[in-house]
């Protein structure tokens, strides 16, 4: 996966949970990432974030980094 | 038990002669002396023939209301006065009727005396000869003489005494597939009838008055070229020879039948398949079929010629390299080559470099058997089905705020719908059957709401008239619905009490705060949307407050950016005015293909297992793990989208595909065909060479669906028995071919028949789990849910609570896409289909329903059209940031300015090069319809267009010349 498909496919998800209050969206980013992205596209993803995450957006970014801390 | 061992007959249902009544009151009466109970408002005709009773007739059928113009049917009855038409005299508590007796004899003689004294007597020689009406009541009433001879004013023959008969009308052979024949009419008005009541298409008339009366089509023109829509309805209700079947004409009356299930759209339609020995002669819808109800379109009637078209391909065929000629090999070879060549991908890349798509258009049962080779044998979730690219946000949606992946209702529903909103959706040409359903309903009053950008034909059609065209700007679907929503939450429209039963409260809490505020106004939203915020409202205190209202709606709601969003905002809306949980309500998908709904609940998706139990779920896991013997992955797989990425990132290198064209229906075809070259191994199993198969290595010749055995899932989720009318004519079912590819992957995988398959779903998928082939020979057709609380299955969902026990309000904030228009691609281009051809036109084509539609259309707003300067008819380029490609103009003023049209039915348009990578957020469901495009004047194919007819010739070669063509 390119990294711009990568990117514009989780702000994208960011987007739609944005409505939601903070904690419900944090949760709604993440869980979405993980029911539907296959491995692979999960490590890119955590890999570009780990690697500063340009132009990802702060609701994503908070999700997945939470996330990758707490599992 | 299967149709080969039932005993061959022809099906002829019982003809009531008219339509059936609904009241409740039940009346008693006597009928030649017996007693028969019916429904109040039933005719004497329809009581009589209840009990068996068939009384002589010509201008009735039960399609159509009664009309009483033949007096053929008149009957008495004991303290009335003269001989009323049965037809037309309903029952009344204890009256007496005769059918029989030397009077009315005596009429009845004399009418069909003087019928016959004006009709052709070419009985022998006539194509409807043992399937006419008249001949059947000439010998019912016993005529043996015609009194007043030939020779007077007749409509029968071309010259009478000489000269030219003025009455005479000859032959109309103008439709591809039925003539019409005005000397053999007896102008019972049965066409015109069906055309208006079945079909609503009011396409024909009785022109003149008196002797000179006659049918006429459009304005006494040709059918071809008049309105008529080919759905066939007059020719069934013809009774003699006047309109029938060219295919009847050529090869005499069939001798058995098999119902089956139309392969085309998600309407599903139940035909009987009318054949002479292993020849389809005739496909006559089926009147006890549950979704049709005894109508048809012209795709499903008339247009399977393709199935024996001489491009179906029926060897398997190999190649090392995609530019090399294509070798016919045996099945042995084939399926070797295709596990050899797996197993060694997997070897060199992993587990999870190989995966599968399902079609939407083979049987449950050929579905389910590919997602488990892909679970077991391949031992990842790669698994994805072409539903990915029309309804994933469907399922999506309606599982987040219903808690069930499908349509809430059965098509009969909308008899009962006050309110009718069509969203995205084209039904007279995509879901024809369902859209004379709608109509009917229209013109008996219920209102209309069309959401739109283009001005479809149920916006103004002949009785048919929407009472709002809400015509939005593309991809402004979510804003609109919210307007919707915003009027009905701060208008207190809101059905208090459904939401405070039905309802999660603090869902519906948050849900209500953001819906009111200010930024979902349609006063708000109005430059976006286009939309006039008094329309918004209008509309909305409609559907609020119009009674039962009912949301239909196709591809122009999922193939967004915001797909999934706009789903459950319309989910949203039907729960705020509580219109769920009964008859004539509810959110509707009109499904495209026949088993869209079919392979989603196969457990198509990477993520989910049959009965859409997510991969994670270690119960469900379990199950398939000891019913298939084998470790399962707990991850989600690739999604079609992805494995294209990933085919193009190098992790992604073998595929099969069963019967879908992903090299012409999915976006962006340059990276599809990127991605396809990359592959090391690509199967396709398919009817003919499609353009997908340009680049495999592997080519499994499929069955056409009157070969299968199995079952369809249409869009109201009932599950149809699907028959086989004739052997695979390339010597193998679809799922054997399947299995065995398994098997020789090392993993054993074996089933006895179709039958066996079903019972396997049945055990591990709860929804289906009262399902069988027994059940379905018994029932005709059973709607999942179907269990030991529903044992006969579920017309209708959520009734006392939803399946996920409260529903959902979700928040659907209006994000407007990444696609956007600007200088160099000022226009969006927004795509869709036609009435005769099917999606990527592989079936449609081959078929003579090429004359109504020969190539693909760009249509263009005068105003786009005359600043260009293209003139209507020219040839005119079509681009955007992803390609470009030529096509013919039609200038239409369907759309608003600014916004251009097309189909995709042709690969060499190549409507697909210019579609975008954009998706929806929750699916990857493409964005097809929204892409910023410029149009301009053009004499020559595109670069892609010249590309595409060199690789047409060049990777569809055939080695040697073995190839066995059916006819």
């Amino acid at each position: 996966m390119e990294n711009r498909d990568m990117i514009r496919m989780v702000n994208q998800i960011a987007a739609f949970f944005e409505a939601y209050p903070r904690p419900d969206a944090l949760k709604g980013v993440a869980d979405h990432v993980k029911k539907f992205w296959d491995p692979r596209m999960r490590k890119q993803l955590k890999e570009y974030i780990d690697g500063g995450g340009k132009d990802i957006s702060p609701l994503a970014i908070a999700a997945l980094s939470r996330k990758t801390k707490a599992s | 038990m299967t149709s080969e061992t039932k005993t061959m007959t022809l099906i002829k249902e019982i003809d009531y002669g008219t339509p059936a009544s609904h009241s409740n009151k039940l009346v008693t009466l006597k009928v030649d002396g017996q007693s028969v109970t019916v429904p109040e408002g039933t005719t004497i005709m329809r009581a009589a023939a209840e009990l068996g009773i068939m009384v002589p007739k010509l201008c009735a059928t039960d399609s159509v209301t009664a009309f009483g113009s033949c007096r053929l049917c008149l009957v008495e009855i004991e303290g009335r006065r003269g001989t009323p038409a049965s037809c037309t005299t309903t029952v009344a508590q204890g009256i007496k009727v005769s059918t029989q007796n030397d009077r009315l004899a005596r009429i009845r003689n004399g009418v069909m005396e003087l019928y016959i004294s004006d009709h052709q007597l070419d009985c022998l020689t006539c194509a409807a000869n043992g399937d006419c009406e008249l001949q059947d009541m000439a010998g019912a009433v016993g005529l043996r003489d015609v009194r007043y001879g030939y020779e007077g004013e007749n409509h029968v023959f071309a010259r009478s005494n000489g000269e030219a008969n003025p009455l005479y009308l000859p032959k109309d052979l103008s439709n591809p597939y039925f003539l019409f024949e005005p000397s053999k009419c007896i102008v019972c008005s049965r066409c015109v009838r069906a055309c208006e009541e079945v079909q609503g298409t009011f396409a024909l008339t009785i022109d003149g008055r008196g002797f000179a009366s006659h049918v006429a089509a459009g304005v006494d023109e040709d059918f071809l070229d008049s309105e008529c829509v080919s759905c066939g309805a007059c020719i069934q209700a013809c009774p003699t020879a006047t309109l029938i079947e060219k295919s009847i004409v050529e090869h005499g009356q069939p001798e058995h039948s098999v119902v089956t299930t139309c392969a085309y759209c998600g309407v599903g339609c139940a035909f009987k398949v009318e054949m002479q020995g292993d020849k389809v002669v005739r496909m006559m819808p089926y009147k006890d079929g549950g979704a049709n109800e005894g109508h048809s379109c012209v795709k499903g009637r008339f247009a399977f010629g393709y199935a024996t078209h001489k491009d179906r391909v029926l060897d398997p065929m190999i190649r090392d390299r995609i530019t090399d000629p294509w070798k016919v090999v045996t099945w042995d070879e084939a399926i070797k080559f295709t596990a050899d060549r797996f197993k060694a991908v997997q070897k060199k890349y992993g587990r999870g470099s190989i995966g599968g798509i399902t079609s939407s258009r083979t049987t449950n049962e050929e579905v389910y058997v590919v997602q488990r080779m892909v679970r077991a044998a391949f031992g990842n979730n790669n698994v994805d089905t072409c539903a990915r690219v029309c309804h994933s946000p469907t399922g999506y949606g309606l599982k987040a705020t219903f808690g069930e992946s499908a349509g809430t209702q059965d098509f009969k529903s909308v008899d009962q719908s006050d309110v009718i909103m069509i969203i995205g959706a084209n039904p007279t040409d995509g879901h024809p059957v369902f859209a004379s359903r709608m109509k009917k309903r229209l013109r008996e009053g219920a209102k209309l709401i069309v959401v739109d950008p283009r001005r479809i034909d149920m916006v103004r059609s002949p009785h048919v008239e929407a009472d709002f065209h809400l015509q939005l700007k593309p991809s402004t679907n979510v804003a609109v619905v919210n307007a919707l929503c915003h009027v009905v939450a701060v208008e207190k429209l809101i059905d208090r009490s459904f939401v405070a039963a039905r309802c999660d409260k603090d869902d519906f809490k948050q849900w209500e705060a953001f819906i009111k505020d200010p930024k979902n106004s349609p006063e708000t939203l109005e430059e976006i949307t286009g939309v006039p915020a008094a329309d918004i409202r209008a509309a909305a205190r409609l559907f609020a407050t119009g009674g039962n209202a009912a949301i239909f709606y196709g591809l122009g709601v999922t193939e967004h950016s915001q797909g999934s969003t706009m789903v459950m905002a319309m989910a949203n809306l039907a729960m705020a005015t509580g219109n769920l949980g009964r008859e004539g309500v509810g959110v509707n998908p009109l499904r495209g293909q026949n088993n869209v709904q079919g392979s989603c609940d196969m457990g198509s998706f990477p993520h989910e297992y049959p009965g859409y139990r997510h991969v994670s779920d270690t119960a469900t896991r379990k199950l398939f793990e000891e019913l298939w013997d084998k470790k399962l992955d707990p991850e989600p797989g690739l999604r079609i989208p992805n494995m294209f990425d990933e085919a193009s990132a190098g992790t992604f290198k073998g595929l099969f595909v069963q019967g879908e064209d992903i090299a012409q229906s999915d976006p962006n075809t340059q990276h599809v065909t990127h991605a396809l070259e990359s592959l090391e191994i690509l199967v396709v199993q398919d009817l003919f060479l499609n353009e997908t198969a340009a680049f495999a290595h592997v080519f499994l010749p499929g069955t056409s669906f009157l070969e299968k055995d199995g079952t369809f899932t249409n869009a109201e989720r009932r599950v149809n028995p699907v028959r086989m009318v004739m052997k695979e004519q390339q010597g193998m079912a679809e799922w054997e071919i399947v299995s065995r590819i398994a098997t020789e992957m090392g993993y054993p995988m074996k089933y006895s028949s179709a039958s066996a398959i079903m019972d396997e779903i049945a055990s591990v998928t709860p929804t289906f789990r009262g399902i069988s082939f027994e059940k379905l020979d018994r029932l005709g057709s059973v709607q999942w849910p179907c269990d030991d609380e529903a044992p006969e299955g579920t017309p209708i969902m959520h009734v006392s609570e939803f399946t996920r026990g409260k529903g959902r309000f979700m928040l659907t904030e209006f994000v407007p896409t990444d696609e956007r228009t600007n200088r160099n691609f000022p226009l969006v281009l927004t795509t869709g289909r036609i009435l005769s051809q099917y999606n990527v036109g592989a079936q449609t084509r081959r078929t003579e329903n090429v004359v109504w539609h020969t190539e693909d259309i760009l249509e263009l707003h005068p105003h786009d059209a005359e600043v260009r300067g293209i003139k209507d008819g020219s040839m005119a380029s079509l681009t955007s940031r992803m390609g470009g490609t030529t096509l013919r103009v039609k200038i239409a003023d369907r759309m608003p300015q600014g916004v251009v049209y097309t189909t995709f039915h042709f690969p060499e348009s190549g409507a697909n090069v210019i579609t975008t990578e954009n998706s929806d957020w929750a699916t990857n469901c493409p964005e097809y319809k929204v892409t910023a495009v410029q149009v301009m004047p053009s004499n020559q194919p595109s670069e892609w267009q010249t590309e595409w007819e060199e690789r047409e010739r060049q990777n569809k070669r055939i080695a040697e010349t073995s190839l066995v063509a059916a006819e």
